[in-house]
């Protein structure tokens, strides 16, 4: 009867008893009754295996896998992964693993966290990097409150050329600290304006955002001046980076950022319809103390051999508890081992060469599109495998038309931004073949 | 150099004129335990009285340190960065920071070293 539930009908009469009430509902009296459901769930019956089986495959069936040629970014890339990736995460050592809570018997746990953060402050060219958060955005909002620790400031700059689902996870995170986010405008190039910071940069200033490549994947070029005269109001200069184009771009390091932050779904995770992806975080070395999350560490044993310990534990659960910057518990280990595997696969020149090979292919398309179709630049500015065009076409009309044709088209801009209409954010991975190009212009041509 | 005074939050003050030096007892650092680790402020840092300037985390807990003057911060104890221990093996010593006074009338409102003991006998 109860096959999963170890309680018999017998065992639930006996407690409520014992406790003194009548039933279960009686647990809830303290819910009003206009809050309650008031009747059953609205489940169906019970099914046989078989017919599990079925209907699981039939929805299955809805999702669409490999049938689509994407074109779509804004954070999340269909990108290549060697089949390395999957073979070591799958092993169940780790597949099956969950957070450590007793450290240090988990020693290869710990190696990939110890690993995974090596390689992530050499993409970022900072001193530390924590065990990964939940994913990009909820990374920037993290940032954002080391800031605010650091600084004891509470207000954050932002352009409003980040990505706008981040910018909308930033506020939420923001709003029930009370800290104020000043969002200013961006240039008519479409990135980041000095003269705008200047404005309202202060010495109330906690820390300021740059995204780069922005949301509209243009290179921003004013980041030495943006880092300098934040550093000159003592605020923290917070960089959120696309983690494959650090093969190319100058890293965050080299710009002298005290934070750089992203999404790491680019290395060697799927797109798994939406997550579960992971968020990097690293930062200078003054900061280490106050970095959201756990740090493994390398050390020696008593025997002199090299091991592995949690050298800062999640900070809210150890020592700091309420005077922690962050409440984040845990850490994305199998999606950050993914980003790991990924990045010793490829390595420093493979990494430049998905970085290049993505940028060069995004640029053809561009030209291409330019030269045969009715569509313009939306931006008239350097960018580096994402870019934004537009026609007389409204942008969703423009992207069922490539669905047709098998193509997912982008990001429909006017969604994010009224004032770019029948914008489409188009992306290039260095997945994406001539064939597969040259066939979406023909689509947009067709369009004429 | 004037009398040391202490308050209530467990941390003591010296004050020399304009300038007061600033730590934690003796008595703090034995409740705390093994010091690992002192998150004090930047030099130019302003603060007023009660306000918390800095954090010390032992294998205990992490306690906010709190001023027992109004002041603007003019030296920082660096060693207290690599070693923190330095605040167990003597705790009157190893000053914290050094503050320039705003207020001199608010050491009226400390407790002398005599007043302290009977303060953490209480306790």
């Amino acid at each position: 009867m109860y096959p999963y539930i170890a309680n018999t009908p017998k065992d639930e009469k006996e407690m409520l008893k014992r406790i003194g009430v009548e039933s279960i509902d009686e647990l809830f009296a303290d819910i009003p009754k206009d809050l309650r459901l008031n009747r059953e769930l609205d489940l169906k019956t019970a099914m046989t295996e078989a017919e599990v089986t079925r209907h699981m495959n039939e929805l299955g069936k809805k999702n669409c896998t490999n049938e689509y040629v994407s074109f779509v970014g804004g954070g999340v890339y269909d990108r290549h992964i060697p089949s390395v990736v999957d073979h070591v995460i799958s092993r169940s050592e780790f597949y099956t693993a969950y957070t450590p809570y007793q450290p240090e018997i988990s020693q290869g746990t710990l190696q990939v966290i110890f690993e995974y953060q090596s390689l992530i402050t050499n993409l970022t060219g900072l001193d530390v990097s924590n065990a990964s958060l939940y994913d990009g955005a909820s990374a920037l909002a993290e940032a954002a409150f080391l800031a605010v620790d650091k600084t004891r400031n509470k207000e954050i700059i932002v352009p409003d050329n980040i990505h706008p689902n981040t910018m909308r996870v930033v506020e939420t995170y923001l709003r029930f600290k009370n800290i104020d986010l000043v969002v200013i405008p961006t240039s008519e190039k479409g990135t980041f304006k000095k003269t705008a910071l200047e404005e309202k940069i202060s010495k109330n200033t906690a820390g300021v955002i740059v995204q780069n490549p922005n949301f509209y994947g243009l290179v921003e070029d004013e980041i030495e001046e943006i880092v300098k005269l934040t550093h000159e109001n003592k605020a923290l200069l917070i960089m959120s980076v696309d983690p494959i184009t650090l093969g190319v771009l100058k890293s965050p390091g080299e710009y002298g950022a005290d934070i750089a932050v992203g999404d790491g779904q680019s290395l060697g995770n799927g797109l798994n319809y939406g997550g579960p992806y992971l968020g990097f975080m690293a930062a200078t070395n003054k900061l280490i103390r106050k970095m959201p999350g756990r740090i493994a560490g390398q050390t020696v044993d008593k025997d002199g051999k090299r091991g592995f310990v949690l050298t800062l534990q999640t900070r809210e659960q150890h020592i700091r508890r309420g005077k922690a910057t962050s409440n984040i518990c845990t850490n994305q280990a199998l999606n950050a081992l993914a980003a790991s595997v990924y990045l010793v696969a490829l390595g420093k020149k493979g990494i430049q060469e998905v970085a290049n090979q993505s940028a060069q292919k995004a640029h053809y398309l561009y030209q291409q599109i330019l030269e045969k179709t009715d569509f313009k630049p939306v931006f008239d500015h350097p960018f580096f495998m994402e870019f934004a065009i537009q026609s007389d076409r409204s942008a969703t009309d423009v992207k069922s038309e490539l669905l047709k044709e098998g193509f997912l088209g982008g990001i429909e801009l006017e969604q994010c931004n009224a004032k770019f209409k029948n914008g489409l954010l188009v992306a290039v991975t260095e997945k994406r073949t001539k064939e597969e190009m040259d066939q979406f212009v023909q689509v947009l041509e067709g369009l004429k | 150099m004037s009398e040391r005074y202490y308050t209530k939050k467990h941390e003591w003050v010296l004050v020399d004129g304009k300038e007061a030096t600033i730590g934690i007892s003796d008595y703090a650092q034995d409740q705390l335990g093994d010091i690992v680790f002192i998150e004090l402020p930047d030099v130019d840092d302003e603060f007023e009285k009660e306000e918390d300037f800095g954090v010390v985390e032992s294998v205990k807990a992490a306690s906010d340190l709190y001023m027992p003057i109004s002041g603007k911060v003019i030296e920082v104890n660096e060693d207290l960065e690599d070693a923190p221990e330095l605040v167990n093996e003597d705790a009157l010593s190893n000053w914290m920071i050094k503050v320039e006074v705003t207020s001199p009338d608010e050491v009226e409102e400390l407790l002398t070293e005599a007043e302290y003991k009977d303060f953490i006998e209480e306790e």
